[in-house]
């Protein structure tokens, strides 16, 4: 019995093994070198520019954290400094004009409110990203609350 | 040490016996040229990014988070080399730095931030005699390459035009009031001023 055991999963995983290695040929199964064999090296693709239009996006559900409409090339966000905040502290929005970091920021993970931004919220890009204008790679078929609610009220109305 | 002076004094305000009017003044003239351009290329020789980083406390850490930034490395291919921003242009403001910078070279002797640790502790403070001398200058350095009156703001994003046309425009800010850390890594930034 156990022979057999053993020898099934031999079996099962050499045809597995078999399987991935003919569909990442075969371009089925995409991973980070595509096609290229292993003995050459492919053109990288160009990097696409970062938007930089300042304009607010829309969130895609409520809690999404806001997406960052600018550069942040060589921002340096580290124990010594935290240039995000340089604009988007409680103190120097006046000036920046820039959206505060909203409250949660200052809470700390019992709901008190700190002074500073709290050490669990001081890694903006943890959540906040910028965005490329490069073309997804996967059709995105995320569909927001608004559109989910609406679809159903029309299906009630039917 | 009195007689020595009365000595020389009394050479040098003799007129020359043995030399003609005319090899003392051309001769002095050309030995004028060699000592000024001597002069001038030895402290322009200061002023390479070879002699800069000749030293390990520079080459080890303010040059090497230089080169991640975009004054070393950008698509135009225009370089901001260290003296660029850290020594006037200007003849007159560069001899008073070099001078200034003399105490660098006391730093080198004794060691101020010869170790990884040592610079850490110092930058703050190296930092801030920066921050204060292009402050206090207005940004001249900045302003070699990035002068305020040839900048279109069409072509700034939003944020930059806006800022740029208010407060650098009405001179209530400088340059470096704003872009600190640009360069090279900032140091510890608790009560700096917009921080």
């Amino acid at each position: 019995m156990k022979q057999l055991i053993l020898l099934a999963s031999i079996v099962l995983s050499m045809s597995l093994g078999m399987n991935t290695q003919a569909d990442i040929d075969q371009g089925h199964i995409a991973n980070a070198r595509g096609n290229t064999s292993v003995a050459s090296s492919s053109k990288p693709p160009a990097m696409p520019p970062v938007v930089n239009t300042d304009i607010k996006q829309k969130r895609d559900y409520p809690m999404q954290p806001p997406l960052i409409p600018h550069k942040t090339d060589h921002y340096q966000v580290d124990a010594n400094a935290n240039k995000c905040m340089a604009c988007h502290s409680r103190r120097q929005t006046e000036e920046s004009q820039a959206p505060m970091v909203s409250v949660t920021h200052y809470m700390d993970r019992d709901g008190n409110f700190l002074a500073e931004v709290s050490p669990r919220r001081y890694f903006c890009n943890q959540c906040h990203v910028t965005q490329t204008n490069a073309k997804p790679l996967m059709e995105n078929t995320f569909v927001d609350m608004d559109t989910l609610l609406e679809q159903s009220l029309k299906e009630k109305s039917q | 040490m009195k007689e020595w002076l009365k000595k020389y004094w009394k050479t040098l305000n003799r007129p020359s016996v043995h030399f003609s009017l005319g090899f003392l003044t051309l001769g002095g003239f050309i030995a004028g040229i060699i000592f000024w351009g001597g002069f001038n290329t030895a402290m322009e020789y200061t002023n390479t990014q070879q002699f800069c980083t000749g030293c390990h406390e520079m080459r080890d850490n303010v040059y090497a988070e230089l080169k991640e930034t975009i004054h070393y490395s950008n698509r135009s291919g225009v370089r901001a080399k260290c003296s660029d921003c850290h020594v006037p242009h200007d003849w007159t403001y560069k001899m008073a730095r070099k001078m200034a910078a003399s105490k660098e070279v006391w730093g080198k002797i004794f060691g101020t931030i010869n170790t990884r640790e040592k610079f850490l502790e110092n930058r703050r403070r190296l930092a801030e005699h920066e921050w204060s001398r292009l402050k206090a200058n207005n940004s001249r350095e900045c302003r070699n390459c990035h002068e305020f009156d040839y900048m279109d703001f069409t072509r700034q994003s939003k944020r930059a035009s806006e800022m740029h046309s208010t407060a650098l425009a009405s001179g209530e800010k400088t340059c470096i009031d704003c872009h600190k850390g640009i360069a090279h890594e900032l140091p510890d930034m608790s009560g700096v001023e917009g921080w």
